[in-house]
């Protein structure tokens, strides 16, 4: 009984009380609909701040654990097991935080089956935050899959030309990757003989040349989901054709489900693995950082451009993390909740004009800052915070990712060439090509297509949604202090893991 | 003290000619009663062995066949008489709506 | 909220203001952007400059206290990240190099702040947004903060945030008329090409913090100048490297070879923009870089070398451009890259003094000279003005057309008479960048050129001829632009401009004149004041023949200026048209001034060698590779028709024939049996109930029998 009020609980599945309000709705009543799915998600991002008060920064171990047994037949051990530490817990904020902001955006641009569309956001939410919380394998995956759903009918029903297209792609695509995490949950969980985390980590004791080839099959499912070049060919389909809230919840939330896969599990299980694999995947994360902010460039669609920079972005997280040193990881993880700020705010600003304009062509605007000076302010900043100017968000995460990578690329680093981190840094620059080549094609300059003289500014409620966004990527920039502090013991007993893993995989 | 073949010998006459009315009889009520007449020459048997043995299971037994056979009076003599709203006529010769 | 570190208290004391020289800007600025929109442009534009002024009162009071207490002080805010053996803190180090920098941006920043407030009431109603007053004045408090971050840090990050911050200013003020320019998008384009080339240089600058990081495990300066000569020992590459990247950081931000190419550009801003922002504070932001990372480059001579040739050789070229430029300020802006030149080619010497000496000088005159020019620009577009609103004048003047450029110096001419006070201050700040004794420019200047002579004779000549290029242009611009006879309507009616604008340029004449004193031969006051932060610094005695060599060089320039410009263009005035010059040196030159005026064609180089092929890659990238081949061919083509063909293979194929043939085969026997089967269902009781009858007398003989 005593679990009925664990925060951890109540976090994940408050949002099903919402989902059964509206289950007794009318499809009629829309308003309804959205002020119940709002109000849950704030008190669900309620929750999560309760449950952050309750939070020990100090300690690097789980938190506020939930473990009962759950299916235990024929010597399977699989457990109802949640719990938090500092690698997840800001992720879990910025989930419970990303979500009242995207319903919010919905208010005007969802007119069509309400009720569905916000069932089906609260259950994705419960799907993702059961993901950041579950520490059991079997349970995670459970999670991992079923965010599929939900995100599936989002696009595919909300979507836009081609949005049947996309749908099956992404849960295709994601699918595929995820058989092969299964297989390799299944090999753990049978001959280790537990399913939980904390268990199998403690019980160590994978051999080396297995640990490779478990450490691929969870990379697999991961860097699918990241995603990491070459494998992001979902990305831009799934994006372009996803509803404004759909996209600002893949872009924020989900693929961050990629990367914290890689941290807690591909890091934390494998450790040795992961040092072996370290220069692999730096190199594909670097391809993708020069190659995302290239291909951006060249778009034409900005809701395209945006995607493609996710790319670009989240080379530079796994850049960090496979860094494999606490600057880099901490970066990492910082970065991933920059990147679901900056990228977030991206495409609510996207949905914006493409609710007025009915087009998300670059060419198609020009001068906007002329007609609707609130918008492209605000735009501005959280371009600059995109492309990581100093006293913004997006630079802590950067900078911090690349210190970490520099200092991996010394001899006998995990990366062990600096050439990684100096090419990295090179996205930088390709960053501000693409960002205010953007900016300046759509905001400035003179007006020059009449559709565009008559656009209303934003209104209070655009506003209120990209306030608290830009609040955070000025906190983040100028004081990261507290949320560095929240993952710094629970990263540096990562860290201290990996760097024995390295000492033992010596020959 | 009348010995058990006795009993035995009025079930199995009982008995036998619950089965021929069964057989033969087109009144789905006469039916009915044959069916009950084989049940109570069954029960016969039981109680007359239950004596014999002095084993009380074989009394509990006549209760539950008791109790199956007033179950299945209220639901037959119920089929028998919407079978009769329908058709206007018990006899069981007419009623082949199973006819394959 | 301040952790005072234990102060040695001697005299008074205002270190624990330092934080506020970076926080008034930014109340400033917040409480125009909260309440701005409902107040007079006078009051918003007041606000502004009352907080430009305060924070030069903060730091007149920080000098104040370093007067008595040399060392200086770090004031720490807060704690700003902290990684492991990683730690970065706002920090604010208050001693003699930083506060000549900030009482450097927030004195000539506030005249700036004062004088926009007239220019920029006219050239807003100009441009036809008069809206666009008040967002002025928050990025020019923005920059002052910005810069302040810059200057007052105490760590390598914090200093690139302010080092990044005053980038975006530059940014925003360059496009701040962004829907004008050369086909409505000439501004934006040149406010992007700031900021990417700012951003270029900004790589190096990352690229050396990390070295400096894991080579010292600190960015803070104190730790990093006491390691250095234990690293220095150790791995010399690392000091080598980090210096070497700091110089990318500097021709980006300090507009040197190969990066200038953007401060031209960036003249699209408003003229005091081009003033504040591209001349006498942000761009020198790359000297004070080199000058605070003494101890490093003192540690580097042969990065060292290459630091002064590179502020050498843009000191020379980009004065040859600015000979055959036609837009006033297009030619300051040339002579603001050459200037940067000689202060990063004295930085590079390890003069160090002498190249802040010059920083500061030259923020006086060339701010002058901008500011100037802007009044200028006015008085032609009021002339301007005055002509199109007269229709009696306008019939008379024939060609006076609407695209008159109210910044080409052959639309003016005789200006002399009608813009008495812009003249002479025009003419004050010219000399003193022509170097002419005893104007600042010539102590500043001259020291320069006796370190060069002193230390590398080749930067020594390549400079001197930069200097004689100086006064040159400058005589012709002068020249040009008030002497001689008006050559355009818009000229003869110009109008001076308010004393609102005027004052802060006598100010800054009056400084440009008397700002020598600051370190006078002999007593080097100011080279004694800078010791206290930078160790090691040399004074060079006063050398005559330096001096000599280079007055002669400035007035042989002047004079041959004048012979061209005052002598034979008064001449050629008088042909017809067609058969006129537009410029003396055309004749002479022929080719070579076409050069000159194209820029020696290096931004079409740019373009050729790095924008189209970056262009052309992207697209090539984005459309081909992964759009066409991964998106269209491999995903589309190869998986998914791929695996629709297999399984339209299993499903004709195989399914139908075998699977199905199966399945039907197994259907059709078992609906004959049971055709067969059904006629036992006679559907009447009796027949089943003797069915029953029978099986049970089976299974009761099979029991009995068996």
């Amino acid at each position: 009984m005593e679990y009925l009020i664990n925060p951890l609980i109540l976090v994940t599945f408050f949002p099903l009380v919402g989902v059964l309000i509206i289950a007794f709705l009318k499809q009629e009543q829309k308003n309804a609909a959205r002020w119940v799915a709002l109000i849950t998600s704030l008190i669900t991002f309620g929750l999560s701040l309760w449950m952050l008060a309750q939070f020990d920064s100090s300690d690097p171990q789980l938190q506020m654990v939930v473990n009962l047994p759950w299916i235990q037949v024929a010597g399977w051990n699989i457990s109802f097991y949640l719990g938090i530490d500092g690698l997840s817990i800001l992720l879990v904020l910025l989930t419970t935080f990303l979500a009242p902001l995207a319903i919010l955006s919905t208010w005007t641009a969802v007119e069509d089956r309400v009720k569905d569309f916000m069932m089906f956001f609260l259950l994705l939410e419960v799907g993702m935050l059961g993901v950041f919380l579950a520490q059991d394998l079997f349970l995670f995956y459970i999670f991992w899959e079923f965010t599929l759903v939900p995100m599936y009918f989002l696009i595919g029903i909300w979507g836009g030309q081609r949005r049947m297209y996309a749908a099956i792609k992404f849960f295709l695509y994601t699918m595929a990757g995820s058989i092969l995490m299964l297989l390799a949950i299944l090999w753990l969980g049978i001959n280790q003989g537990t399913f939980t985390l904390p268990d199998l980590m403690a019980k160590g004791g994978i051999p080396a040349d297995l640990q490779l080839w478990l450490f691929l099959a969870f990379a697999a499912a991961f860097a699918i989901k990241v995603p990491m070049w070459p494998l992001h060919s979902w990305l831009p389909d799934a994006h372009v054709e996803a509803p404004t809230a759909g996209s600002v919840i893949l872009a924020g939330i989900l693929l961050k489900l990629g990367t914290y896969g890689f941290l807690r599990f591909n890091l934390g299980l494998f450790p040795q693995a992961a040092v072996q694999a370290a220069p692999w995947i730096a190199v594909l994360a670097v391809i993708g950082i020069l190659y995302g902010a290239m291909v951006s460039y060249a778009q034409k669609d900005v809701k395209k451009l945006v995607a493609y920079s996710s790319v670009s972005h989240l080379g530079f997280v796994m850049l960090g993390l496979f860094a494999l040193n606490s600057q880099g990881i901490q970066g990492g993880i910082l970065q991933m909740v920059n990147h679901g700020i900056s990228t977030g705010a991206l495409f609510l600003i996207v949905g914006m004009i493409y609710e007025r304009r009915h087009t998300r062509d670059i060419d198609a605007f020009g001068g906007l800052w002329k007609v609707m000076p609130v918008y492209a302010v605000l735009t501005l900043i959280v371009a600059l915070s995109s492309m990581g100017l100093p006293g913004l968000n997006g630079f802590v995460g950067e900078f911090t990712i690349l210190l970490g990578a520099w200092g991996a690329g010394a001899p006998g680093g995990a990366l062990g060439s600096y050439w990684f981190a100096g090419l990295a840094a090179l996205g930088v620059i390709l960053a501000a090509v693409y960002i205010l080549f953007m900016f300046q094609k759509m905001f400035l300059g003179p007006v020059t297509k009449d559709e565009n003289r008559s656009l209303k500014d934003i209104n209070w409620r655009e506003i209120a949604i990209l306030i608290p966004l830009i609040v955070l990527i000025f906190w983040i920039g100028l004081y990261p202090k507290p949320f560095f502090d929240l993952m710094a013991p629970a990263v540096d007993n990562l860290v201290a893991a990996l760097q024995s893993a390295a000492v033992a995989g010596l020959p | 003290m009348v010995p058990v073949e006795y009993y035995l010998g009025l079930s199995i006459v009982l008995f036998v000619m619950g089965a021929v009315g069964v057989l033969i009889r087109r009144n789905a009520i006469i039916i009915f009663m044959s069916i009950e007449l084989m049940l109570n020459a069954a029960n016969l048997a039981f109680v007359a062995y239950a004596y014999e043995y002095q084993q009380i299971s074989g009394q509990i037994f006549v209760f539950f066949v008791m109790a199956v056979a007033a179950a299945e009076v209220a639901v037959g003599l119920a089929l028998i008489v919407a079978i009769f709203h329908t058709k206007q006529s018990i006899d069981v010769d007419e009623i082949n709506l199973l006819k394959g | 909220m301040f952790l005072l570190e234990e102060a040695v208290s001697q005299g008074p004391q205002f270190f624990w203001l330092a934080p506020w020289i970076v926080a008034i800007p930014v109340i400033g600025l917040l409480f125009n952007i909260l309440f701005g929109a409902r107040l007079p442009e006078k009051v918003v534009g007041w606000v502004a400059s009352l907080a430009s002024g305060l924070a030069f009162v903060v730091a007149v009071l920080l000098a104040v206290s370093l007067a008595s207490n040399h060392e200086g002080q770090v004031v720490t805010l807060a704690e700003w990240i902290h990684i492991g053996d990683f730690t970065v803190r706002w920090a604010f180090q208050v001693d003699t190099l930083s506060v000549t920098m900030m009482l450097l941006v927030s004195g000539v920043g506030t005249l700036i702040h004062i004088y926009s407030i007239g220019y920029m009431h006219e050239d807003v109603r100009h441009n036809g947004d008069p809206k666009r007053f008040r967002r002025f004045f928050v990025y020019l408090n923005l920059f002052i903060a910005a810069m302040m971050i810059l200057v007052s840090s105490d760590n390598y990050l914090m200093l690139f945030v302010g080092w990044e911050g005053v980038g975006l200013c530059s940014y925003l003020l360059i496009g701040f008329w962004y829907e004008k320019g050369k086909d409505g998008i000439g501004n934006s384009l040149a406010a992007k090409k700031a900021m990417i080339a700012n951003r270029v240089g900004d790589f190096g600058v990352l690229l050396a913090l990390f070295i400096m990081f894991w080579g010292f495990g600190s960015l803070d300066f104190h730790t990093v100048f006491e390691k250095a000569p234990e690293v220095a020992g150790a791995a010399p590459w690392v000091i080598g490297a980090i210096t070497l990247a700091f110089l990318l950081g500097v021709t980006g931000k300090s507009a040197q070879i190969p990066l200038y190419v953007w401060l031209p550009d960036a003249m699209a801003g408003p003229t005091p923009v081009s003033a504040l922002i591209h001349a006498a504070t942000m761009v020198t932001a790359g000297v004070y870089l080199v000058t605070r990372s003494a101890a490093l480059y003192d540690l580097a001579p042969d990065v060292q070398t290459i630091v002064a040739l590179v502020g050498a050789v843009t000191a020379l070229f980009a004065a040859t451009i600015a000979v055959g430029q036609f837009d006033i300020k297009k030619v300051l802006a040339y002579s603001t890259v050459s200037q940067l030149g000689f202060m990063v080619a004295a930085v590079g010497m390890g003069a160090y003094t002498a190249g802040m000496f010059h920083l500061i000088a030259h923020a006086f005159f060339k701010g002058l000279l901008f500011l100037a020019s802007g009044s200028v620009i006015l008085g032609v577009e009021r002339g301007h003005h005055h002509v199109e609103h007269d229709a009696h004048l306008k019939k008379t003047i024939k060609g006076h057309g609407h695209d008159f450029d109210p910044q080409d110096m052959r639309n003016m001419g005789g200006m002399r008479h009608t813009m008495k006070v812009t003249f002479w201050v025009y003419l004050i700040g010219s000399l003193a960048l022509a170097g002419i004794f005893p104007f600042a420019g010539f102590w500043s200047k001259d020291e320069i050129l006796l370190d060069a002579y002193l230390h590398n004779q080749t930067v020594f000549i390549l400079l001197l001829l930069a200097a004689f290029l100086t006064a040159f242009y400058m005589t012709r611009q002068v020249l040009l632009v008030f002497f001689g006879k008006p050559r355009s309507a818009a000229a003869e009616h110009a109008k001076e401009s308010p004393p609102v604008m005027t004052v802060p340029l006598i100010i800054l004449a009056i400084l440009s004149v008397f700002g020598g004193v600051l370190n006078l031969p002999v007593f080097h006051t100011f080279g004694h004041w800078l010791e206290h932060t930078l160790e090691g610094l040399e004074a060079q005695e006063f050398s005559l023949l330096v001096a000599a060599t280079a007055t002669l060089a400035s007035l042989l320039a002047i004079l041959l200026g004048w012979w061209l410009y005052s002598r034979r263009y008064n001449q050629q005035q008088e042909l017809p048209v067609a058969k006129r010059p537009d410029d003396p040196l055309r004749q002479i030159l022929g080719p070579v001034f076409t050069a000159l005026n194209n820029k020696w064609w290096v931004d079409e180089l740019y373009q050729l060698i790095i924008i189209r092929p970056y262009a052309w890659l992207s697209n090539f990238l984005a459309e081909q590779v992964d759009w066409r081949f991964w998106h269209d061919w491999f995903h589309e083509k190869v998986i998914a028709n791929g695996y629709t063909g297999l399984s339209y293979f299993l499903a004709d194929k195989f399914d139908m024939r075998v699977i199905d043939g199966a399945a039907n085969g197994l259907a059709t026997v078992t609906q004959q049996f049971a055709g067969g089967l059904r006629r036992l269902q006679t559907g009447y009781v009796r027949n089943y109930a003797l069915s029953i009858f029978l099986g049970l007398v089976l299974i009761m003989a099979y029991l009995f029998f068996r």
